[in-house]
């Protein structure tokens, strides 16, 4: 077990000892290296919620759909331009609905036609989607930028000031982030566990022969998760857009969440979660700790390490353990 | 034989296709018009800035259509073109617009720094003059190197020495900036980082810290960023953003808790779409505003009066004097009289744009004339030279109350020269160099 | 009737393994080159040229590199602009830094840089495949874009992260008007294409296609993985970085690490895709649509007379483009160069299909 994992373990150590280096060496307050923390933590609650739509999709229907980004987007669009002419509760709903009959008509237009080829195919069709929805969106809503009201003070709080020296900016809007994307992991996980419709979801991702041999209607069970990838993608949406506001630039937050995959492994539901949460700290971490030593060192015009920071983690996780934290062990190695 | 016949006559039928959308229209040759080329980005990351200065600037052009029958009864033509704030699409833009019209393009305005580096060295074979005004590289102010190039009114150097002498006169004196920190807040372009010279430049001999902190396109992602100010805590923060960057910055500074009143963009971070999705949180930020603030004046009314009750605007009519707006307006108005002082020369008719270069190097607006267009208090006096191509740059500052900029009374910035002069030269050199350009000769240019 | 390979035989072995054996193929391609050596410059205005015929050559070439190594090998890799502009960067510092040399020269070694780049990155090619490398290959192209933005001495210094240079000066012929760079950029495709050709129907390039094909298999013949992977991200990211080098120098002129961002990285893929994964002729029609394709949707409601403002134009433009791709994906799922091979086929037996 340690022989076969020894890499992976290892891997595992030098990030732990990162993670704790700047305090160890005292060069940070505290303080400071826990609101470090907490806003890496942050940043990895939406990449999760961006990742959790990627990996459902995957799960069930083998795409990698590089078009998540553009459907939280469109979602965020959508209820944020509701919201100016109805009330927000109003405003989710018809987006909800408008979430569905976008990934209807993904599955009986893109999916469906493109059945059983390459992964690579429909990898691309993805692409086409997303540049289809961008257009589309900004057609339809608008490119201005738009603002999501939920109603929580935006200025921040000062905690445990007693116990740290400075101590720690917390904003309310993130707990509230933070537990609304609980409560949709939970629920995902009942869905999944407890209905027949989570059921045969589970049983198509293990084999979609076996699946559709014992009656389950692929194609159904296709726009079902499309669906339930909108959703995800819609309250990603809301979170992300009433934080910094609504506006075409969202669609690019589904680049961090394809590291975030990787790490968690493509088809895991809490392997998205903990990988987002996990990019998110190491690329905060990284850009505050490191990259003024890197600056220092090589005379650079800048930091901005965290770009690829994220990416470069992923990369090394491939290497010492291709199928993720929490991915299935069967994997196409070579 | 005939299978490569077949195959020529195809070839032919799809040359002769693209020949058709490509032409530009014969119907042009004739025409007493003048062709104003527009780049603009109406979608993508930085729509919310790129619309209103489109609006503005061409409103302005059908304001003098409808107004005053064109310039001196030469018709304006425009079309636009949308780059997306993109320098490939930028360049495929120019390219198609620069022949167009009956004497070729005006000007370029190619509102993007990207654009302008790339079209930079395209304009000396085309012979079409580059506006940037308030934007652009910092070096063509030299006329005698970047012939084209005409950075009207400020350049980033300009800006970024008229907030150091700003903050400084706010400590009591450049002496006091000792040991202070100032944090730069930049879009990761070449935009962003022009004005890092110059702060570095001024850094030296006054004796404060550089943060430099570079927020990668489009700017939605800047925790790491605001976390980095929290940590080194620094005096002030100039934020050099475009588009959603600003927006998101303010946004970072209030969940950061940082003091909006010790934040100062650079005046393309200074207008209605960067404060209001922050909502409250703006109150106090700063920017410099150059010569066009928000609000309306005289060529407002008629604005309204010859182009939006007539329903040929091309924006909302709410949104006539925001900051960006009036901008564009001020673009189009000193790209307008550029071609009125050329025609003094050339006589009323079609101008190309080796001619509108002429004017452009001959500007002389004064305070009578700007008084007289409408555009008074708007812009500052210019007056351009063959070897100075950027007309004295002055600035204020402005804040955001909430609810609307307002102009800091009392507040004129202006660059120190002594300080700029030679790093343009040092630079423009550089550039000659690298490019293998023989300077102009001014002096013998004028006899 | 007239396409039709009856009654030429082969009887020697060069025949037999000349690259076009078909007549009426060889008359096309050379009526082709003498075309677009002879009659193109003289007819094309410079608009097009700038606008779509020099992005067209440039991209075609990256694509075909791509290509080789997507197509053939059956590596993805979604990060290629990345050697896009390691070429560029590589270009930019030996041109300034050893002003001595011809810049075919420099083209040649920024495209070894390029080539020993793309090997390192290739590395993890040899434990991932599929989805899981296209994302490694992300970490390329994040990288090299924040490695040629953050170092100073990349960029000579210049205080702006852009630089210049200036127009390229071949023993003492100038390339600097539109028909000059078109010359030069298609004698060098044309060059890359015939080396692309031999590569893939050599020694080389069947242990390519035997790895993509099956890779357990190939091993079990006797080809070694790592010899296989590593030759073809290196030569594709030769041919990329070459590619790089004349889009800074030749298209562009002056350029900023943006010049090569991950839209670049997935237009070339969508080339290859598009145009046809495994075939080189493929390269071509992918790069002819991904270059002319946006600026045509761009134009045609202004062309066609139509009141449309522009931002709705280019939304416009954003749809049909998406659009269109799923839509050839689901038509001809290999590409733009299938339909081709169909047409020939079917022309073989025009007018009697029977």
């Amino acid at each position: 077990m340690i022989r076969q994992n020894g890499p992976f373990l290892a891997l595992c150590a030098v990030l732990l000892v990162g993670l704790i280096l700047p305090l160890a060496t005292g060069a940070t307050a505290v303080g400071f290296y826990v609101e470090v923390l907490l806003g890496g933590l942050m940043a990895g609650v939406l990449y999760s919620l961006v990742a959790l739509g990627f990996a459902l999709i995957f799960k069930a229907s083998g795409v990698f759909n590089f078009a998540q980004g553009a459907m939280v987007l469109f979602a965020a669009l959508a209820v944020a331009r509701l919201a100016e002419s109805m009330p927000l509760w109003a405003a989710i709903v018809i987006s909800i609905a408008i979430m569905i009959v976008l990934a209807w008509l993904i599955e009986r237009l893109v999916l469906r036609p493109l059945v059983n080829q390459e992964a690579i195919a429909l990898f691309m069709a993805t692409l086409g989607v997303t540049f289809f929805i961008d257009g589309l969106g900004q057609t339809i809503w608008g490119s201005d930028i738009y603002a999501i009201e939920l109603g929580i003070p935006k200025e921040p709080v000062m905690v445990l000031q007693g116990l740290f020296q400075g101590g720690i900016l917390v904003n309310k809007e993130d707990f509230v982030a933070a537990v609304v994307a609980a409560a949709l992991v939970v629920g995902l996980a009942l869905f999944f566990q407890k209905t027949p419709t989570g059921r045969a979801l589970r049983a198509v991702a293990d084999d979609h022969q076996a699946a559709q041999s014992i009656g389950i209607p692929l194609n159904r069970m296709w726009v079902i998760v499309w669906s339930v990838a909108g959703i995800v993608a819609l309250v990603a949406g809301v979170i992300w857009g009433s934080k910094l506001g609504v506006q075409f630039s969202l669609s690019q937050v589904a680049l961090k969440a394809l590291p975030v995959v990787i790490l968690g492994g493509f088809t895991s539901v809490p392997g998205a979660i903990i990988g987002g949460l996990i990019i998110g700290v190491g690329e905060k971490m990284a850009e505050v700790f490191l990259g003024p030593v890197l600056v220092r060192a090589f005379d650079l015009a800048g930091g901005g390490i965290e770009n690829w920071f994220a990416f470069m983690l992923a990369l090394l996780f491939l290497l010492v353990r291709p199928q993720g934290l929490f991915g299935e062990k069967h994997i196409d190695r070579v | 034989m005939t299978i490569t016949f077949r195959k020529a006559v195809g070839a032919a039928a799809v040359g002769l296709a693209l020949a058709a959308t490509f032409a530009t229209s014969p119907a042009f040759a004739q025409a007493k018009e003048q062709f104003f080329p527009v780049l603009s980005y109406r979608t993508g990351a930085y729509a919310p800035n790129g619309v209103p200065f489109a609006n503005g600037y061409v409103d302005y052009l059908k304001l003098v259509n409808a107004r005053d029958g064109g310039i001196n009864g030469v018709k304006i033509t425009w079309e636009e073109c949308e780059t997306g704030y993109a320098t490939d699409r930028g360049v495929e833009c120019y390219e198609r617009l620069k022949g167009k019209g009956p004497t070729g393009a005006t000007a370029f305005h190619p509102l993007s720094t990207g654009i302008t580096f790339a079209v930079t060295d395209k304009a000396f074979t085309d012979k079409v003059p580059i506006i940037t005004f308030g934007y652009g590289r910092a070096d063509s102010v030299d006329g005698t190197v970047f012939a084209w190039n005409f950075p009207l009114g400020g350049t980033y150097w300009d800006a970024a020495d008229m907030l150091v002498q700003h903050v400084g006169k706010k400590e009591g004196g450049l002496a006091k900036l000792k040991g202070k920190k100032i944090a730069l807040v930049y879009h990761d372009s070449p935009y962003g980082k022009e004005p890092i010279a110059l702060l570095q430049e001024r850094a030296k001999m006054h004796g404060y810290e550089l943060l430099l902190l570079p927020v990668t396109h489009p700017g939605v992602e800047q925790k790491a960023t605001w976390l980095q100010i929290r940590q080194q805590r620094p005096d002030y923060v100039f934020l050099w953003g475009w588009g959603v960057m600003n927006s998101t910055a303010i946004k970072e500074a209030v969940a950061t808790a940082y003091p909006r009143e010790k934040m100062y963009g650079v005046w393309w971070s200074g207008a209605e779409p960067d404060v209001t999705p922050a909502g409250e949180g703006a109150k106090g930020y700063n920017s410099l505003t150059f010569m066009a603030p928000s609000g309306h004046g005289a060529v407002h009314k008629d604005m309204i009066k010859h182009v939006y009750d007539k329903g040929q605007g091309t924006g909302k009519k709410e949104d006539i004097g925001e900051v960006l707006y009036n901008r564009g307006m001020a673009g189009a108005f000193m790209t307008v009289e550029a071609v009125k002082r050329a025609q003094i020369k050339y006589g009323k008719k079609p101008l190309t744009g080796e001619q509108v270069r002429w004017g452009l190097e001959n500007l002389a607006i004064d305070a009578a004339l700007i008084k007289k267009m409408g555009f008074e208090g708007f812009m500052a006096p210019l007056s351009t030279s063959c070897v100075d191509h950027h007309g004295g740059a002055t600035a204020g500052i402005h804040t955001w109350d909430g609810k609307k900029w307002v102009v800091e009374k009392g507040t004129v910035l202006v660059a120190d020269s002594q300080i700029i002069k030679p790093m343009i030269k040092a630079s423009a050199d550089k550039y000659a160099q690298e490019k293998k350009i023989t300077k102009r000769d001014c002096a013998k240019e004028a006899g | 009737m007239l396409y039709r390979e009856n009654g030429q035989f082969k009887s020697t072995y060069a025949s037999d393994q000349q690259m076009l054996p078909i007549l009426q193929d060889r008359v096309f391609m050379l009526g082709l080159v003498a075309f677009a050596f002879l009659v193109v410059p003289f007819v094309v205005s410079d608009y097009v040229f700038l606008s779509l015929v020099i992005p067209f050559l440039i991209l075609a070439l990256a694509a075909l590199g791509l290509n080789l190594l997507v197509g053939y090998c059956g590596q993805i890799s979604i990060g290629h602009a990345a050697f896009m502009a390691v070429g560029a960067y590589a270009a930019y510092n030996l041109a300034l830094r050893v002003p001595q040399l011809n810049f075919l020269v420099v083209l040649v070694l920024a495209g070894l840089i390029a080539a020993a780049v793309g090997m390192v990155f290739g590395i993890p090619s040899l434990r991932i495949k599929g989805l899981y490398l296209a994302v490694a290959t992300l970490a390329a192209q994040f990288f090299m874009d924040w490695l040629f933005a953050r170092v100073k001495w990349f960029t000579n210094y210049a205080h702006s992260g852009s630089v210049q240079t200036a127009p390229l000066d071949l023993f003492g012929w100038v390339v600097d008007t539109p028909a000059r760079k078109y010359l030069f950029l298609l004698s060098i495709l044309i060059v890359f294409t015939l080396i692309a050709k031999n590569l893939v129907r050599g020694h080389i390039g069947r242990a390519w296609m035997a790895m993509r094909d099956m890779d357990v298999a190939a091993e079990v013949i006797g080809i070694r993985p790592v010899y296989a992977k590593l030759t073809a991200f290196a030569i594709s990211s030769f041919f990329v970085g070459v590619a790089g080098a004349l889009w800074g120098f030749v298209h562009l002129g002056s350029w900023e690490p943006l010049a090569f961002n991950l839209t670049l990285s997935l237009n070339l893929l969508f080339m290859v895709i598009i145009g046809g994964m495994g075939s080189l002729l493929g390269s071509y029609f992918g790069a002819a649509f991904i270059v002319i394709l946006p600026i045509v949707l761009n134009q045609v409601p202004a062309f066609l007379g139509v009141p449309i403002s522009t931002s709705m134009a280019s939304h416009l433009e954003f749809m049909i483009f998406g659009a269109l791709i799923v839509f050839f994906l689901i038509v001809e799922p290999h590409g733009l160069a299938r339909l081709w091979a169909i047409g020939k086929e079917k022309l073989r037996l025009w007018p009697f299909p029977h």
